[in-house]
């Protein structure tokens, strides 16, 4: 039996020929198999698409339609167990700008075996949390006098975080060039090295100090942990792909993040391919509407194709249109057309707005075919 | 003056290729390029190459390379191949004026335009009765001709500011070589045309970009080791070299030094554009037919902006030859230089920031070139890629389910305004001249005839007997819209293409379009006062591809999700829902409901006393339709040989965009069927609602006396529920979730009990609620509203939330001054207790109020945000299509898929997005 429907692999979708395997009846007869898997093969060559259909501008409405139905501001509140997270349109908008700085950066950590079973978990999460000195500190004073800037250091949560003063000296000397660190037991004496240091500088210096990092991974912001199924996972806000991955414990293969370019970073286009389809399918699916993958394959691929990761605006996929007339149909056509009499820039008139323009039959769908005849004398 | 002899060298020019085509085709293409982007057709050989056997394109007229092969047959159209943009050059300008302008006056005592003034009627004609100069033809014929003026100093042009200062700083200022040692020069060539070939012409842009901000920093020529100074722009157009300012004509004369080789690598390709070209000595005048002047009531004349600005030109232009020629001080021909400078900048963009807009006498700024073009009024966006039309009408929309799924009602005043032109044969003479015969104000009449010259002549009264005399094979009748005619039907704003869909028309009585109520739901569109849009075909390869195409049964299945996107609304889905769940009638009234909605063959409705619903709605199913599915209930439904055997319908197999009954039927017995079905059922809903009586009661909602005390019981627990919460906290014996806060962490339990309340308080309804109230039909069929619509009247609205949390804004620590601060009890945090037929507090009715405004901002925010994504998206996506090899391919031919969608399975086609193994192996076992 299973050779039988090998044998028709290659002539309809793999994974047409799994769901028939699955549905199949135990003790299908030959004749009947074959039968069905012919019945199948006529359909999946009934449901092709025509060849000169204008699948961008399908993909292009099937998005672009429910977006008015989607909803502004939503957040994810279902409780104790989310990070709150950007949906609904503005989400659809950041991912297809390609954006890099996202509203809201998430990463889901998926962990190995002894920290999945929730061991050691909460010490786990809170390793990763970036601490800052400011959220140690329980107070930053200046001493006028000579310049200092004094920290008082929050002892308990320090201990908490298994940090030591040693260490928090050592991290901001290597962060803080221009200052002198001194340690104080309770506190951390910072001094400049300059002689005369002006006021305003020292005052400047206190805000950066509180942003020296101390722990943790650079951008986590907030950890928490999370039971789902049997199973344990890390969600946080705040996304730091590549230096999570180089962690002891994280399963590598199912840790993701929600910020496509970091993932284009260490995985590639084709990874980032994907990730824009999962992200952009979550949030619809999210709404309650109903887009088929297709279209959003689609665009993930005009934003990928071109071997990295480009954003649906005017300085990225349209920007990369052979067509004059298009790019100018779409935004600041004037430097479009300034550009293009500098090098004689020819518009072969390939695409479709510009036989708009000049009234012509555009080359998609009906538009294609050429019919030749010989005209009677 | 020197005026004649000026003129006569103007007249020279040559003669010009054009075609005598829609002028007004014409003059929109015209306008769209600044004079000095020429659009230029078939190219020099090199690029031409395989393009040199090509027909080129109707006359673009400043065009002179174009080869215009004259077409063998009238009806054979001629083609525009390619478009080449470049740069004008002075000899360009020259050679494709007709008339030198050296005049600001436009008009003489008699209100003739003057020779050699900015309405010379050699640059074409704006008048009725005025013949053009240059080519001979009358308004609207002739499609314009350029002029030129020569500047007295040459002068900036703004658009290349940038460009012309790069070229500065990268040159040298004495030998105007480029400042790359030569060895380099052929190794960073290499390296564009390697880019060029990897990103395109805007990936080079970009590294030529890099290449000259490289070279800024040189200060010594390689090549004659001359010292450079630093150049500075005083932004718009003025250049200094170390405080000293360079003006136009020296910097026209250093960019003239630069070699053709070296411009390359500024991204300049010599036939199209020199370096000395972007600094003006002749100005192109663009013909009079795109800045037409308008005659007011008063018979005063009120001109173009751009003449205008012209006008402000030519004016300073000839007071600067006068003042030159009179060897006036160089201070004052500085300062009219610099006036020159303004108005030129100005004329060709009137927004630049560092200039004052030039402005009418009134205040309003001018509308110059760059004004024109821009933005979505501009002429690219409003006139280009979207045009008007003819033959269409507009008028507001009324439900008519008798008409089928694929007529538009159209009322007789359109069918008489709107036409149809069909050719006279020998064959159809006598059919077409009884139109004639009606005339214009008799329905179905005609109102026009076209002679084969293409001349139209109206029918009246008086011409109509000589209209049938003349009329011949070769002639055209727009004869009246008639029944079964195609028409386009259209709903703004277009997001689909089932927005846009070919129905039969269908002259009716009264004063609205009518549609059926099913494919509102395509459209968008319902009846509380919405306008559609209805056009007329005019051709057979329009009526042809709208018919194939864009007919509602070719639209049926959404190609967003493979499922059905018509299906009953409203009415139909209860009607049905009553008729299959338990309705009986007699034989009698069974066969009068089905002929009512127009069954003929009552063969499949038993033969007996009285039958149940299910047999009449099986009456509508072909004998060999099976089918098994889920009511909203989870009720199993069965169609088996084409009756249902089980369950009812209900909004999940009739209703659109779910269910995958309507989506078999379509599978199996095709498009025509299902609509013909589909009306045929929403018919049948409707005519039962009509014979059993449908309307819903306020009494619906009220709940018996133990159902209000369970309510209260609920409403008063979640209280003290909350009471206590509140208390731990601010005992402060709460435990904080991990990751929130101690105030986070009440607010999210303190919004889980509440919700459990509102809940509840449904579950009440639910089981408290009379099941046979039409209410509750309309809410378990699916028709209108749902259980939650009748709780929120019946018993309690519940929290209202804003941003996800409870309301917290307003006043300070509370939110409303009818609280105490710090008050988190629910009813000061936007829990309404109430229902909507019992009433609601002030205090519940202004947060009621407060979120339905949020959510108000939220639409009206909404639509432009996803106007504009869907408006990148088409733009990026318009040109992606299935090639004949099955890969999905760009404009340019890059592969974007190898197959569409990874298995090439178009959704239209599919059941939800793949084929249905399921079904197939079922109906095969």
């Amino acid at each position: 039996m299973d050779k039988t429907i090998n044998e028709y692999e290659g002539k309809i979708p793999k994974k047409l020929l799994e769901g028939i395997r699955e549905y199949l009846p135990k003790g299908t007869n030959h004749s009947k198999l074959k039968k069905i898997l012919d019945k199948a093969v006529r359909e999946y060559k009934d449901a092709k698409v025509h060849s000169g259909e204008s699948v961008g501008i399908i993909a292009a409405e099937s998005i672009g339609e429910p977006g008015t139905q989607m909803t502004l501001n939503t957040f994810h509140f279902a409780g104790v167990s989310e990070m709150n997270v950007t949906l609904g349109l503005p989400r659809i908008i950041e991912i297809l700008d390609g954006r890099k700085q996202l509203k809201t950066p998430a990463m889901e950590i998926h962990l190995k075996a002894p920290y999945s079973k929730g061991k050691n978990i909460k010490e786990f999460a809170l390793s990763i949390k970036e601490t800052k000195l400011g959220e140690i500190a329980l107070e930053f004073s200046i001493s006028l006098v000579d310049s200092e800037i004094e920290v008082k250091l929050d002892k308990e949560k320090m201990k908490t975080l298994g940090l030591t003063n040693g260490q928090v000296v050592s991290s901001i000397a290597k962060q803080l060039k221009k200052f002198n660190v001194k340690d104080n037991k309770d506190s951390i004496l910072l001094r400049s090295r300059a002689k005369e240091e002006s006021l305003n500088e020292v005052y400047k210096a206190k805000e950066s100090v509180k942003n020296i990092h101390l722990t943790g991974i650079k951008g986590i912001s907030e950890v928490l942990p999370v039971k789902r199924g049997d199973e344990y996972l890390i969600v946080t806000s705040g996304s730091n792909l590549p230096e999570v991955l180089q962690l002891q414990g994280v399963d590598v293969y199912r840790t993701t993040t929600n910020n496509i370019f970091e993932i284009e970073k260490v995985f590639g286009v084709e990874a980032a391919r994907r990730a824009i389809i999962n992200e952009v399918y979550k949030v619809i699916e999210n709404q309650g509407l109903n887009v088929d993958v297709r279209h959003i394959m689609l665009v993930a691929d005009t934003m990928c194709f071109s071997g990295s990761v480009k954003g649906i605006t005017r300085y990225g996929v349209v920007s990369e249109k052979a067509s004059v007339l298009a790019r100018a149909s779409f935004e600041t056509p004037i430097k479009h057309i300034i550009n293009a009499a500098l090098v004689g820039e020819v518009d072969d008139l390939n695409s479709v707005v510009e036989n708009v323009m000049l009234n012509q039959p555009v080359p998609v769908g009906t538009g294609i075919p050429k019919l030749v005849t010989k005209s009677e004398k | 003056m020197a005026k004649e002899e000026k003129t006569e060298a103007a007249e020279e020019v040559k003669e010009e290729s054009k075609e005598p085509v829609k002028a007004e085709e014409e003059a929109g293409k015209e306008e769209e390029k600044s004079p000095e982007q020429l659009l230029e057709e078939v190219k020099p050989e090199e690029a031409a190459g395989e393009e040199s056997a090509e027909e080129s394109a109707e006359g673009q007229e400043e065009k002179k390379k174009a080869e215009v092969i004259e077409p063998e047959e009238s009806h054979i159209f001629k083609q525009v191949k390619s478009i080449v943009f470049s740069m004008l050059s002075p000899k360009m300008i020259k050679d494709m004026a007709s008339a030198k302008i050296v005049t600001p006056e436009l008009y003489d005592k008699e209100g003739y335009p003057v020779d050699g003034g900015l309405m010379d009627i050699r640059l074409g004609v704006i008048d009725p009765g005025l013949r053009c100069k240059t080519c001979g033809s009358k308004l609207k014929e002739c499609i314009g001709h350029f002029g030129y003026i020569e500047l007295a100093r040459s002068v900036i042009h703004v658009k290349f500011v940038a460009i012309i200062l790069n070229l500065l700083k990268s040159t040298c200022r004495d030998c105007g070589r480029i400042l790359i040692p030569k060895n380099k020069i052929s190794k960073y060539k290499e390296t564009l045309n390697q880019v060029e070939k990897e990103k395109g012409v805007e990936g080079r842009r970009k590294k030529i970009k890099d290449i000259i901000t490289t070279l800024k920093t040189i200060n010594k020529c390689p090549y004659c080791k001359a010292r450079q100074k630093k150049i500075k722009l005083d932004k718009p157009t003025t250049f200094f070299e170390e405080e000293k300012r360079i003006s136009p004509i020296e910097i026209r004369t250093r960019l003239e030094k630069i070699t053709d080789e070296d411009t390359l690598l500024f991204g300049l390709v010599v036939p199209y554009a020199r370096p000395e070209w972007m600094v003006l000595t002749f100005l192109p005048i663009p013909p009079v037919t795109m800045r037409p002047s308008i005659t007011l009531e008063s018979g005063e004349r009120s001109e173009d902006d751009l003449t205008h600005k012209l006008g402000d030109i030519v004016r300073i232009n000839q007071r600067l030859f006068e003042n030159i020629n009179a060897g006036a001080p160089e201070i004052i021909v500085e300062d009219l230089w610099d006036l020159l400078q303004y108005h030129i900048s100005t004329f060709f963009d009137n927004a630049i920031a560092q200039l004052p807009p030039a402005r009418h006498r009134s205040g309003q700024p001018l509308k110059t070139l760059t004004e024109r073009i821009k933005s979505k009024e501009g002429r690219i966006r409003h006139n280009l890629a979207g045009k008007r039309t003819n033959f269409s009408a507009r008028t507001v929309i009324s439900p008519d389910p008798m008409i089928e799924l694929n007529e538009v009602g159209v009322p007789d005043a359109i069918a008489m305004k709107l036409t149809v032109p069909e050719k006279v044969t020998k064959w159809n003479m006598e059919y077409l001249k009884k139109f004639i015969e009606k005339g214009p104000q008799k329905y179905p009449g005609a109102n026009y005839i076209i002679r084969p010259d293409g001349k139209k002549k109206k029918i009246t009264d008086e011409t109509k007997e000589a209209s049938l005399e003349e009329i011949q094979p070769g002639y055209t009748v727009e004869r009246h819209l008639m029944d079964g005619d195609i028409a386009i039907f259209n709903r703004q704003p277009s997001l689909h293409r089932m927005s846009m869909m070919s129905h039969k028309i269908k002259v009716l009585p009264g004063r609205t379009l009518r549609l059926n109520p099913t494919v509102c739901h395509p459209y968008n569109a319902d009846f509380d006062g919405d306008e559609m849009n209805l056009h007329i075909p005019q051709t057979e390869e329009a009526r042809a591809e709208a018919d194939i195409l864009m007919e509602v049964q070719t639209q049926l299945i959404s190609l967003r999700y493979g499922l059905s996107i018509i299906g009953c609304v409203q009415d139909a889905i209860s009607g049905n829902y009553l008729l299959t769940k338990d309705m009986e009638l007699s034989r009698n009234d069974a066969l009068d409901l089905l002929a009512a909605i127009g069954v003929e063959d009552f063969s499949k409705l038993p033969r007996k006393e009285r039958v149940d619903g299910k047999e009449v709605f099986s009456v509508l199913i072909p004998e060999d339709f099976n089918f098994t599915g889920k009511t909203r209930q989870d009720d199993e439904v069965a169609i088996k040989n084409g009756k249902l055997i089980e369950g009812y319908l209900d909004r999940s197999n009739l209703g659109e965009g779910s269910g995958l009954l309507l989506r078999n039927i379509h599978q199996k017995y095709g498009k025509e069927f299902t609509i013909d079905m589909l009306g045929k059922i929403f018919r049948l809903g409707i005519e039962v609602l009509l014979r059993r009586g449908f309307s819903s009661v306020v009494s619906d909602t009220d709940l018996p006396e133990n159902a209000r005390i369970k309510l209260n019981d609920v409403l008063n627990n979640a209280k003290k529920e909350v009471e206590h919460l509140i208390s731990m906290y601010k005992d402060n014996k709460l435990e904080s979730f991990p990751g929130k806060s101690l105030k986070g962490t009440l607010e999210i339990k303190i919004l889980e009990v509440l919700n459990k309340a509102r809940n509840e308080t449904g579950k009440i309804v639910a089981d408290f609620a009379d099941k046979n109230s039409h209410t509750m039909i309309m809410a378990q069929s699916g028709a209108r509203g749902n259980l939650l619509n009748l709780a929120q009247m019946a018993a309690c609205v519940g929290q209202q939330a804003m941003r996800g949390k409870r309301i917290d804004k307003g006043f300070d620590e509370r939110t409303l001054s009818a609280f105490k601060k710090d008050d988190l009890s629910p009813e000061a945090r936007g829990f309404i207790s109430n229902g909507f037929k019992s009433g609601l507090t002030p205090t519940e009715f202004f947060f009621g109020a407060m979120t339905g405004r949020d959510s108000l901002m939220d639409t009206a925010l909404r639509t432009p945000k996803s106007g504009y994504l869907y408006r990148r998206l088409a733009n990026a996506l318009q040109d992606l299509k299935v090639e004949y090899d099955g890969t999905v391919r760009d404009a340019s031919n890059n592969i974007v898929q190898f197959a569409y969608g990874e298995d090439g399975i178009d959704v239209s086609k599919s059941e939800k997005g793949s084929i249905n193994v399921k079904r197939i192996i079922k109906s095969l076992i």
